[in-house]
């Protein structure tokens, strides 16, 4: 276990460098974070003092080392644009983040277990033929398409007249594919709570949730269909298997098997892409957050490549690199819980 | 604000809709949407439009602008000429700061000082020599010679309270130092004398404001009591929560939403006219042909500036045939399109390039309103005179650092005059390159007309502002007739609002809303 976890420290350790070392390659073509600081009518003399100050005319080995001594005691840099330590910018817009994909995880795993079981369950059925087309379509719809229909439908509202307002049951109609809007657009709102430190939490007041609700639903949308399909999918493979025949033969009761022996098998692959797909969520909210302002690290780290704000871009994609090998562990470790047979190290049993 | 029990809604909302809360927001409160929020709250360390917009809420200027181009007396009441290179100005007598401490002229010349200092404005307020206090409140203002723009200039100065920003900080340092994109005192802490207080500012989130219970300006009608601005980058975004009520005004409406905003139930549209001058620049350094004016006077003749302005930007643009919008002290009413193809093509070929030639172009994709359309759009024009444009569009951040590289064979650039002066324009985009005085900057051609510069160096030392007028039109005249620059459009201003949000009255084409003055109707 401990040489499971130094060996992964390694992982995380390289995967650092070796980001850093990109990303400092790749600045030059990110734009020049001077012109963003000036005024357009500022002369090239002011640039270019302000260039050496900032230490942009070093060459490439020098302005690695830099960073790289700077970095390993724990400082990567000033954000040039919120004029603070990097870290201290990722770590005030991680907690909005994080609570987008929390509320994405919770529908998704909500809503795809049971949708999944069911539609292992009874294939042929209706509803389950519903979900199946249903979940096509919703993989195939990209996500801020989804985010700008849910605005239009739930923030600003549709007014349907499609069908004849005179008779009774056109208005009925009309009245029934109608909307209201009034869910909130954009942002966190204004009713945040403070926990701990950054940490101002959308989850402990009505108007918090609120604003939670369409960004979670909007980044749900992808990775639900593709947990349903594969739930289901793993489902009517354990289903035909000899211990579930064994078990029916033996008499035991149906939901039972399904919802005890089947359904823990099911999970074992799921939490292994599960785990990897909320790294993923982590990672590329920068959609979502986008469309609705949300002001988490997605939208952090679009602001910051249009401004060729270097230290925050290299400190971030630092930061996803880590979160990519920290859920990975995890998931690692979960799996050895779930199925004793796993062994960490790798070596064979 | 509850939905109705409807098939949509229900998918998702239904149970939420029992307990959603309604809104409660007094009438007072303004909710701005805007593009970009202020980069820091020290207003001399960046010159751009969010600071400008800070600056005028914050703080007030010494004189502002009017929707007309008139000059509106603020801090200053009064001003004369007292000789050549002297103007005096009187304060207002009953200003005080946020932080309590009374507006006197001494402020006024420590702000001057400091803009001096400023990397972003220092070069702007070259022509300033100095300003002494004479009195309390009245302070003269000096300048190296006749300078006619000093009026211009007093727009830009927003007394800072002086001793709000002196001393030092517990860590030892100067409380007024300018830091660029660093963490300074001055860029953190605010005290000026406008009609809003900086309350709580969260940079990229949200910056609030509440009315300033002593503002001196008791006369203004303006009725907002707090302001919460949330900077929405994205144009869907930021439309969506206008449309949605989420916010009460936003600025730059995306063109392809103007009709929507437009129609939409319960908010307005409110277009101006802009002073941002749209346009291409021919690189004579590269390309040979484009020294030879016919040549550049056949660019201008093939594009078409009209149906750009009303297909391309569906009418969000004013075609351009001079830098100066109308308003400007040097625009020339006499100068309009000249769109003639034909003419360009006959041009052309007395110039001996019939058969055309090929070159690259360059535009930015996120700068200016449809840049990388209109681009594409004049790459297409210049195909039916023979001049094969192989174009590349890129965004800002990558934009810049190749435009000052000059290495393609046309440009794109859009310019707004700090001093919305004439003059300007020419400075910066037309003059011949002198990199020890600066002038040329943004010449990207390095076209070079030494009559022109002449005309215009001559302006500049005029404070009859008749003649003034006069030298900035003939300059005007002969830009347009050497087609030293490929003029396109001036591109407007679309602000949207909710109902009874009366935003008409205090926005200009400057592009800073007057929001202290902004009157919103009860419901």
């Amino acid at each position: 276990m401990i040489a499971f976890l130094t060996k992964r420290l390694m992982h995380a350790l390289l995967v650092m460098f070796i980001i850093s070392v990109i990303a400092f390659a790749i600045q030059d073509n990110l734009g020049d974070p001077i012109q963003q600081m000036v005024g357009q009518s500022v002369p090239e003399s002011e640039r270019e003092a302000l260039r050496e100050q900032f230490g942009l005319n070093d060459p490439f080995h020098v302005q690695y080392l830099r960073f790289a001594g700077n970095a390993l005691s724990g400082d990567f840099g000033t954000s040039y644009f919120y004029r603070e330590p990097a870290l201290e910018v990722i770590a005030r817009h991680l907690p909005a983040t994080l609570e987008l994909v929390f509320g994405a995880t919770l529908l998704i795993v909500l809503l795809s277990v049971p949708i999944g079981v069911y539609s292992a369950i009874k294939p042929r059925a209706l509803l389950s033929r519903f979900f199946m087309g249903a979940s096509i379509i919703g993989i195939s719809i990209p996500v801020f398409l989804t985010a700008i229909l849910l605005i239009q439908v739930f923030s600003i509202g549709i007014s349907v007249s499609l069908f004849p307002e005179s008779t009774a049951w056109g208005a009925w109609l009309n009245g029934l594919l109608s909307t209201d809007g009034g869910m909130p657009s954009f942002g966190r709102g204004q009713d945040l709570v403070p926990v701990v430190g950054h940490w101002e939490t959308n989850l402990a007041s009505l108007g918090g949730l609120k604003h939670l609700v369409l960004p979670s639903v909007a980044l749900a949308s992808i990775m639900l269909p593709l947990f349903i399909r594969l739930i289901r999918a793993e489902m009517m493979e354990v289903l035909q298997s000899e211990y579930v025949k064994f078990a029916r033969a033996k008499g035991i009761g149906v939901r039972r098997i399904y919802f005890l022996h089947a359904l823990k098998n099911t999970m074992l692959p799921v939490i292994t892409v599960g785990g990897v797909q909320i790294g993923t969520m982590v990672a590329y909210t920068i959609l979502t957050e986008t469309v609705f302002q949300w002001p988490g690290m997605g939208l952090m780290f679009l602001d910051a490549i249009n401004r060729a704000d270097i230290p925050l871009i290299v400190a971030y994609l630092m930061i996803v690199g880590v979160i990519f090998v920290v859920t990975n562990t995890l998931v690692d470790l979960i799996y050895g819980l779930v199925n004793p047979t796993v062994k960490l190290t790798g070596k064979p049993a | 604000m509850t939905f109705k029990k409807t098939l949509l809604a229900s998918v998702i909302g239904a149970t939420l809709a029992a307990t959603a809360l309604p809104a409660s927001v007094s009438a007072e409160t303004l909710r701005i949407g805007y593009a970009a929020d202020p980069e820091t709250l020290d207003i001399h360390e960046q010159l751009s439009g969010g600071m400008l917009r800070l600056s005028h809420l914050a703080f007030d200027p010494l004189v502002r602008w009017t929707q007309d181009f008139q000059f509106e007396p603020r801090l200053a009441t009064s001003w004369e000429q007292v000789d050549d290179t002297t103007v005096r100005l009187s304060l207002r007598d009953d200003v005080t700061f946020h932080s309590g401490n009374p507006f006197t002229a001494a402020d006024v010349v420590w702000t001057l000082e400091r803009l001096k200092e400023s990397p972003d404005y220092r070069a702007i307020f070259e022509p300033i020599a100095g300003a002494e206090a004479i009195d309390e409140h009245t302070v003269e203002i000096t300048t190296d010679g006749p300078y006619p723009l000093l009026l211009n200039l007093a727009t830009y100065i927003f007394p800072m309270d002086s001793q709000f920003y002196a001393g030092t900080t517990e860590d030892g340092r100067d409380r007024g130092e300018i830091v660029k994109a660093g963490n300074s005192f001055a860029s953190r802490n605010i005290s000026g004398t406008g009609p809003f207080v900086v309350t709580e500012r969260r940079q990229g989130v949200r910056v609030e404001m509440e009315r300033f219970d002593d503002y001196w300006d008791s006369d203004s009608e303006g009725n907002v009591s707090r302001i919460v601005l949330t900077p929405i980058a994205e144009n869907a975004a930021r439309v969506s929560a206008l449309l949605s009520g989420g916010v009460d005004f936003i600025d730059a409406v995306p063109p392809n939403d103007l009709e929507r905003v437009r129609e939409a139930q319960g908010v307005d549209l409110v277009e101006v006219p802009g002073t941002r001058i749209i346009g291409l620049q021919l690189n004579q350094a590269r390309v040979e042909a484009f020294a030879d004016p016919r040549v550049r006077q056949a660019v201008a003749y093939a594009i078409n500036q009209e149906g750009i302005a009303d297909r391309l930007m569906r009418g969000f643009a004013t075609p351009a045939a001079q830098f100066s919008p109308p308003g400007y002290s040097g625009h020339n009413p006499e100068l309009g399109p000249r769109y003639d193809l034909e003419r360009a093509q006959a041009l052309m070929a007395e110039a001996g390039y019939a058969d055309g030639f090929s070159i690259d172009m360059i535009a930015p994709n996120n700068r200016y309103v449809n840049d990388a359309q209109i681009a594409q759009a004049v790459a297409n024009m210049l195909a039916r005179i023979n001049i094969d444009v192989n174009l590349r569009t890129m965004p800002l951040a990558q934009y810049w650092p190749e435009y000052d590289e000059r290495t393609s064979d046309m440009a794109m650039i859009g310019w707004h005059a700090d001093t919305e002066d004439s003059a300007n324009f020419f400075q910066y985009l037309s003059a011949c390159i002198d990199t020890e005085t600066g002038a040329g900057q943004y010449n990207y051609g390095s076209y070079c007309n030494e009559e022109i510069d002449a005309l215009v160096a001559r302006a500049d030392r005029e404070t009859d502002l008749e003649a003034r007028n006069a030298m900035l039109q003939e300059a005007e005249a002969r830009l347009h007739e050497d087609a030293g620059y490929i003029m396109l459009h001036w591109q407007n201003l679309a602000y949207g609002a909710r109902d009874g949000v009366d935003i008409a009255p205090v926005v200009n084409a400057l592009d800073f809303p007057y929001l202290g003055d902004l009157v919103i109707q009860g419901e």
